[in-house]
């Protein structure tokens, strides 16, 4: 035990970065395995598990190896192991990783290391390939605002709902993911009557619930996690009385399973985002059944989470990269960066293409919360918007008019709404 | 007279008092970029100085002051956040560009005056309050960063802070950062060696064992413990700009409480005792926290789990030896001295 302990270790500082068979790929796998997305980057992880052994652990006629580097969600921590994956375990491949600000520390660490190629895992800010993008860093899903694109029109065209108030999270997803929600509604002539921002981790949203102006149609909540599950509690208490919109991360598993009866208040909450779990489409159907037969019951979530979708178009882009190019990661990866560029990508969610910089356009899924029947809730795919690019269908120059996201950026009343 | 004339002949020089076993491990620091890769060099020795600077801070004011500090990685970011600010970032709206001999003197002056501020509110408590009033200000930093967009630039913070090109240097290769920061390390070492020797030192461990006393003989306590914090901030201050640098970006999380815990956790597992111990608690820790998961997938367990590696790390060497790694050292000799003859040190 302790000879192989100490052997480990030794290995560990000795094994020089490179120091593999010639007929082997290394993978790294960037995820968030400690903190608030620890369970859905453990998903991430089976996920890419997966890919691979779809691939038969093959990718251009070589030996696929995965490395797993653990981070906990800051972006010290995911520099700091992805700088351990290239340089120590000497992978050609990075997978990840998970959230916003990782993703935008990953971009500039990604110009430090020109020959590797960082794939994202499922990481949503805009300005991740939107300013100043790496060229060696390809997102193969869609960022925090193109998630959102659609609810907007959505809710003012089928619920005919004009005036909502806005409460989302104070930090760049929270501003990102109402960005996408905000452009589509004021652009359908919708009104934000007035904006709250609550920071991330709130348990007191009293003081908004009782701000809340009282002529609205319906409320826009972008937040998620325990946070949707306080705000809905204190909601509830309130009286509960007008429509709710709900954000990317407002009606995922996590809130939809919680227990008590404070998720009621969801139902009937239209939501957008990159996937819906009762989505016909064949390539999706398969793909669920490929997850919930490779694992255990208890080692997997009902149907994959967003985030194991996001780890798994990655694998699938990584390893439909290599194969293109028939393993050949000479020159600097060119031809591998050249592949990934062009070629379209079939995913359970539809064909992605990228566009110059490097980032996904695709389909959106708007759904509703509805209930399943058996006390529980689940989510109804409404409507599908197709080719969702990052600009949201604006020529570059009108969005980067518009500004960065964040706690002012969209204004509404240029984009021919009001408020 | 002749006593006096009679000392000098024992007075050696100060070359000759070091103990070999520090010549050694100077050399070997020295060589050390000849045989490890870039990878050990930045990521583990890298971090361990820069680590160790922080824990050190913590260790001049829990050992020789009594105090157990837990706001001197919030004093460290504050350092970071202020060389992002004053000197050159990605977020070109908040940062002022101004020239390296300019923001690293600001970043030292507004870290130290934070650290003795909170040090002038927390030496008015003792023991467990100290750790209380401290974590509490430390949250509040957190959290303040964390929502100031005009400052702090809130939850993203700062990217793309890097070390100035001195002397045609890239100090952010492994090999020079590697120099820089074990150079920092040892000028805080030989600082808070010097410190505990000086008459403040001495006065101030007087404060450490009898307050009371040290207020009779006409010590003025309160200003004794605070200068110390503002000491102990200098150093943190430098060690925060080393950190800011190696990550190149500071965000709210570089400063949050997991980040306050590990720095009393570094100090403590080295051992507070004396200064060499947060460098080797923090040799320990940056060890686990990079090689942890490949330990544990070394044994075919899941990679997922390594935090528990991590804990358990710890948990021995506080349970065995309260004193952290040092006093496991400490009782070793001790323990093989007994069987040798005290007169001639040969073995019974």
């Amino acid at each position: 035990m302790k000879k192989a302990l100490f052997a480990s270790v030794a290995t560990c500082f000795l094994l020089p970065a490179g120091a593999m068979a010639e007929d082997t790929i290394k993978i790294g796998v960037l995820v968030a395995l400690e903190g608030v997305f620890a369970a859905g980057g453990a998903d991430g992880v089976r996920n890419v598990e997966l890919a691979v052994e779809q691939a038969g652990g093959m990718a251009g006629g070589k030996k696929i190896e995965l490395v797993v580097a653990p981070s906990d969600t800051t972006p010290d921590t995911a520099v700091r192991q992805a700088r351990k994956l290239i340089e120590q375990d000497g992978v050609d491949i990075i997978l990840g990783p998970l959230s916003g600000s990782e993703g935008i520390a990953m971009r500039d660490y990604a110009k430090t290391v020109p020959d590797k190629t960082i794939i994202n895992g499922i990481s949503g800010a805009l300005e991740t390939t939107w300013v100043d993008p790496a060229p060696n860093f390809f997102r193969f899903n869609l960022d925090g605002s193109q998630w959102g694109a659609g609810l907007g029109s959505y809710v003012v065209k089928e619920k005919g709902w004009n005036k909502v108030a806005t409460v989302a999270a104070d930090y760049s997803f929270g501003y990102t993911n109402f960005l996408g929600f905000a452009v589509d509604f004021c652009r359908s002539g919708g009104e934000i009557v007035e904006r709250f921002w609550v920071p991330l981790g709130s348990s007191d949203f009293g003081g908004v619930i009782a701000a809340m102006p009282d002529d609205i149609d319906a409320i826009y909540l972008g937040v998620g996690g325990t946070d949707a599950i306080n705000f809905l509690n204190q909601y509830e208490q309130a009286g509960a009385e007008t429509n709710l919109i709900g954000g990317t991360i407002m009606a995922d598993q996590t809130v939809l399973t919680s227990k008590g009866r404070a998720k009621d208040a969801l139902i009937g909450t239209p939501t957008s985002g990159p996937l819906a779990t009762d989505d016909p489409s064949p390539a999706w159907q398969a793909y669920v059944k490929a997850y919930q037969d490779a694992f255990p019951e208890s080692e997997r979530f009902p149907s994959p989470s967003l985030f194991g979708v996001g780890y798994y178009v990655a694998a699938l882009a990584a390893i439909q990269g290599i194969n293109e190019v028939g393993g050949d990661l000479g020159d600097g990866q060119a031809k591998l960066r050249e592949a990934l560029s062009t070629k379209p990508l079939d995913t359970p969610l539809g064909t992605v293409t990228l566009n110059e910089n490097r980032q996904a356009s695709g389909s959106v899924f708007i759904t509703e919360v509805v209930e399943d029947g058996a006390g529980g809730l689940k989510v109804e795919l409404k409507s599908r918007v197709d080719n969702v690019n990052q600009t949201l269908g604006m020529t570059p120059d009108e969005f980067r008019a518009m500004g960065l996201p964040s706690r002012d950026t969209p204004d509404c009343t240029a984009l021919g709404g009001k408020g | 007279m002749a006593l006096v004339e009679r000392s000098t002949p024992y007075q050696s020089s100060w070359a000759e008092r070091i103990p070999t076993a520090w010549w050694i491990a100077g050399l070997v620091a020295l060589i050390m970029p000849a045989f490890v890769n870039d990878f050990i060099l930045f990521q583990v020795f890298g971090w361990t100085f820069v680590l160790g600077m922080i824990a050190l801070s913590l260790m001049f004011l829990a050992g020789y002051g009594g105090m157990v500090s837990l706001i001197q990685m919030s004093v460290a970011a504050l350092g970071g956040y202020m060389v992002a600010i004053f000197g050159t970032s990605g977020v070109a709206a908040i940062s002022m560009d101004l020239p390296w001999w300019l923001y690293i003197p600001i970043a030292v002056i507004v870290a130290a005056a934070f650290g003795t501020l909170v040090g002038a509110l927390a030496v008015r408590t003792e023991g467990i309050y100290t750790i209380m009033i401290t974590l509490a200000i430390a949250s509040a930093f957190f959290y303040f960063t964390r929502q100031n967009y005009g400052i702090f630039n809130g939850y993203s913070g700062f990217n793309l802070v890097v070390p100035p090109h001195l002397f045609g240097v890239d100090w952010r290769q492994p090999m020079p950062f590697y120099y820089l920061t074990l150079g920092c390390a040892v000028l805080s070492y030989l600082a808070v060696v010097y410190v505990s020797r000086s008459p403040f030192g001495l006065a101030l461990q007087g404060v450490r064992d009898n307050p009371r006393r040290m207020a009779a003989l006409g010590f003025n306590v309160t200003a004794h413990r605070i200068a110390a914090y503002t000491f102990a901030s200098v150093i943190a201050a430098f060690g925060g700009i080393l950190l800011v640098w190696q990550n190149a970006q500071i965000s709210p999380g570089t400063a949050g409480i997991p980040a306050v815990i590990d720095i009393l956790v570094i100090a403590v597992v080295g051992g507070v005792r004396r200064p060499i111990g947060p460098f080797i608690g923090a040799l320990i820790y940056t060890v686990l926290r990079t090689f942890s998961p490949d330990i544990l997938t070394g044994f075919g367990l899941s990679g997922e789990r390594f935090k528990l590696l991590i804990g358990l790390g710890f948990l021995a060497v506080v349970f065995f030896s309260p004193d952290g790694v040092l006093g496991l050292w400490e009782r070793w000799r001790a323990r093989k001295g007994r069987g040798r003859d005290p007169l001639t040190g040969e073995a019974k």
